[in-house]
């Protein structure tokens, strides 16, 4: 059985697998419990499955594990906890961004992605890095907001 | 003696324990039928409860949706959710509170009057007294009916109603805790996905069994039973594999599938139907009156959940227990026990959260093809995720309609005789409500297809779902025309007819203000009694800094539309400001709603934006298309509008301290598609009536122009 090493949210894992075409996001919640990233859609169109990979966004539901293998992936449990959240997590709360809420770990990640490159992005900027998550109930503009939000709060605190 | 009137729901599951419990020190347990669809219902019934009980919200502990523990409130749809189930936990919780009350002037010697509550605890003229609903609940049996009596707190009392209160669903999701239907980990769980039938009377053929065992690469199992058939293995991986070879290792004979052409709402009309006729009786035309006749129309759309559904069941003991995210566990567990023959007391049906549903999407059949699979497996909990495609090609579809709005009109060119005709199949296929489970229909000597029927006017009707204006014209009637086979199952989407109606309504009311001359504020005020109606309708328009001299024809432009949704629940008015050369940018949208008491007013807004922004898209993009089959099977064949599409929005929320709740989720759907439709008349100069507005139509308008 294949083995394959890679890092997640800082851990390194090791998971044991005979079909080394299995997805990611299915590693990620099956084998690893970690639920957070979301299945969408399967075809790498919709964003739910949004992580890191070597600081990345890149959507996961059909990239096979071995591809990972020795990379640093981040998915939404590692970017904070209720104790100790991430400033776009405090800001999605304050912002009440979200309804269904099950976009909204990839959006989260993508917004990462986009803060880490640029810390003083415009509306624009933020609508255009988040074209590739779809949110069906639409909570785009509370969204943007708190991405705006905690675009100051990290500049600030920075 | 009459018996008193209470709200619907606490008629129909009148004892007060199915409603409220004490079950632990410090807790309170609340038990609502309605379920959290992505609306923020949970959150908003632990406002009310709060408030009616006089605890922390934080002592409350809420179920929802939960054949053994909540009260039978049928199916979460209609925005009807506060406007009914609401009153009726606010009026439960109030009848909870004065029995306690009684009961502890009993236990303290004191009239009940001198007795008030805090966050649990009762107080005699503002002090201790030792004495909180747990000491007391022993004492007091909440399996006794409701009376009614319980005294609702007034406006100024309320703490919690009327407040923003944060989601209580949103950290799990900010923080990707398991919180979803998806996330679900039973033990000993495998996973199964069903090769789907392609059409109800289409038989297998022949199976590839070894072709698909070698694409799952790894164990896996089938299941079947007549012309259902599931595949099922510990690996999640392995059954995707192993589904996606099906769909070429699996044939498939009697297979019907809808055609192009029959994707247009223009094809409805060559389809049989049966006539339904309401409100003014039909009447001649007199001689030399002013007739507008104009006809609208939208394609069928899908619900676009953006997960899949997903359904869980185990079979032990003669028990099935299922586990889903459809708006209706009752009526599930009864169209369950239908299908598969067994006793409504052997099933438990329990809702977990899923993503945003907006109407009748899968979840119903998922959580059957689960319990379908788990019958056969006994002892195995089962789990069936739909794979994207298989959402998009087998959800029920919403309907795509025709209407033709005629209206004979007076010597200042204002209607007296209005009729809305309509060429729609069914918009209610729900299971037990003139529809049946998918999985069900593969079984073998399936239930028969129940007659053709639409939603009951009492519930606001399908098709015919605002069919009248709330304007004030002399005679309205709506002439149904109810498609009796249509090319595809249809039912609920949020809003049902109403969106094309008002679409249809409120861009004739556009057209009709342009012949009398008149802006389209000043002709719609003109036309209403209804203060609410005229309120919403002044307030966006100041909003919008409303301007009826702005040129039209420049390729920017603006439109206004109203409704009040289904004629009883919000009111809401809409201005829209876009821009239009070969593709439609919206620029802003401002609205106005007047939804009554509002318990959460951050929650109704966030409802009202969702409104706004899945009808733009709906306008702008949306359309299902058929081609030998369902030809919109993902997000490229059926794109939805983007991040970078969405407009600005401003909201206000009228008369919110009213002493009723409407409705407000459906309310924006049509006023929006209207008022886009009348700006784009405005920037174009021309009108475009059949939605959605693609570019193929832009263009063809302008050529027209």
């Amino acid at each position: 059985m294949p083995n394959f090493d890679f890092f997640v949210n800082g851990r390194r894992v090791s998971v044991s697998l005979d079909n080394e075409e299995t997805p990611l996001l299915n590693v990620l919640r099956n084998e690893l419990g970690l639920v957070g990233t979301r299945f969408g859609c399967g075809l790498e169109q919709c964003g739910c499955c949004m992580v890191l990979i070597d600081g990345k966004p890149e959507k996961c539901c059909a990239k096979p594990v071995w591809s990972v293998a020795g990379k640093r992936v981040v998915t939404v449990e590692g970017l904070g906890t209720p104790e100790h959240p991430h400033p776009l997590q405090t800001a999605f709360l304050d912002e009440q961004a979200g309804q269904c809420g099950y976009c909204l770990s990839g959006i989260l990640i993508s917004a990462k992605a986009l803060l880490d490159k640029n810390p003083s992005p415009t509306r624009a900027e933020i609508a255009a890095a988040l074209d590739d998550n779809i949110c069906r109930c639409g909570s785009h503009n509370r969204i943007i907001r708190a991405v705006e939000k905690a675009a100051v709060q990290t500049r600030a605190g920075a | 003696m009459n018996a008193p009137e209470w709200p619907g729901p606490l008629n129909e599951n009148p004892t007060l324990a199915r409603w409220v419990s004490f079950p632990a020190s410090g807790k309170v347990a609340v038990n609502t039928g309605r379920v959290e669809i992505g609306q923020g219902v949970l959150t908003a019934m632990a406002q009310i409860a709060a408030d009616e009980l006089d605890v922390a919200m934080s002592r409350i502990e809420l179920h929802s949706g939960d054949t053994e523990l909540t009260p039978n409130e049928g199916y979460t749809a209609g925005s009807q959710s506060m406007q009914f189930g609401g009153v009726a936990m606010r009026q439960a919780c109030a009848d909870v509170r004065a029995l306690f009350l009684d009961q502890a002037a009993k236990v303290i010697g004191c009239p009940a009057s001198e007795l008030s509550i805090r966050d649990g605890s009762v107080l005699r003229k503002g002090a201790a007294t030792g004495q909180d609903y747990w000491r007391l609940a022993a004492a007091v049996d909440l399996n006794m009916k409701a009376t009614g009596t319980g005294k609702l707190k007034a406006l100024g009392q309320m703490q919690h109603i009327g407040e923003s209160a944060a989601r209580l669903d949103l950290p799990d999701k900010v923080f990707g805790h398991s919180i979803f239907i998806h996330d679900m980990q039973l033990p000993g769980m495998v996973h199964a996905r069903v090769v789907r039938q392609l059409n109800r009377g289409a038989t297998i053929g022949a199976i590839d069994e070894e072709a698909i065992k070698r694409a799952a690469k790894a164990p896996v199992e089938f299941v079947r039973n007549g012309n259902f058939l599931a595949i099922v293995g510990g690996d999640e991986t392995a059954v995707d594999l192993a589904a996606a070879a099906a769909l070429n290792a699996v044939s498939w004979q009697n297979v019907e599938a809808p055609t192009a052409l029959q994707a247009e709402a223009s094809s409805l009309q060559q389809q049989p139907y049966v006539d339904r006729a309401f409100g003014a009786p039909e009447a001649g035309e007199p001689q030399g009156r002013q007739r507008f006749e104009a006809t609208y129309s939208r394609g069928y759309l899908a619900h676009a959940s953006i997960s899949p559904s997903c359904g869980l069941a185990e079979y032990r003991d003669g028990h099935l227990t299922v586990w889903t995210h459809c708006q209706g566990v009752f009526p599930l567990r009864s169209a369950l026990a239908k299908a598969l023959g067994l006793d409504v007391a052997k099933i438990s049906v329990h809702h977990v959260q899923g993503s945003g549903c907006y109407g009748h999407n899968g979840a119903d059949d998922a959580a059957a093809d689960a319990a379908i699979i788990a019958m056969r497996m006994p002892g195995k909990p089962i789990r069936v995720r739909w794979r994207r495609e298989e959402e998009f090609v087998y959800e029920p579809k919403t309907p795509a309609m025709i209407v033709k709005v005629r209206a004979l009109l007076d010597e200042v060119g204002k209607p007296t005789d209005w009729t809305q005709e309509i060429w729609s199949p069914t918009h209610s296929k729900r299971p037990g409500a003139g529809g049946v489970l998918l999985g069900a229909v593969a079984l073998p000597n399936p239930m028969p297809e129940p007659p053709p029927n639409d939603v009951p006017e009492a519930s606001g009707g399908g098709a015919t779902r605002n069919g009248e204006p709330l304007y004030d014209i002399g005679a309205k009637r709506i002439l149904h025309h109810l498609i009796t086979d249509a090319p595809v199952r249809t039912s609920a989407l949020r809003s049902l007819g109403a969106m094309p109606n008002v679409f249809a309504a409120e861009c004739c009311v556009d057209e009709l203000a342009a012949r009398a001359g008149q802006d389209p504020v000043a002709y719609r005020l003109s036309m209403i009694s209804d203060k609410r109606a005229c309120a919403v309708i002044e307030t966006v328009a100041a909003m919008a800094k409303w301007n009826p001299k702005e040129p039209g024809g420049t390729g920017t432009g603006r439109g206004i539309a109203f409704a009040r949704y289904k004629n009883k629940a919000a009111y809401s008015a809409v201005v829209v400001e876009l821009a239009v050369d070969l593709e439609i940018r919206l620029r802003h949208v401002w609205c106005a709603t007047d939804a009554g008491l509002v318990v959460n007013p951050d929650g109704a807004i966030n409802q009202l934006e969702g409104g706004i922004i899945q009808s733009a898209s709906w306008v702008l993009k949306e359309q299902v298309r058929f081609d030998h089959g369902i030809a919109s099977f993902d997000w490229e064949t059926y794109p939805v509008l983007k991040f970078s599409e969405v407009p600005e929005i401003d909201i206000e929320l009228l008369n919110t301290k009213d002493e009723v709740p409407l409705g407000v989720g459906e309310a924006t759907a049509g006023p929006t598609a209207a008022a886009i439709g009348n700006a784009v008349s405005h920037a174009l100069g021309a009108r475009i009536r059949d939605l959605p507005f693609t570019r193929e139509r832009i263009m063809a308008s302008l050529l027209q122009a």
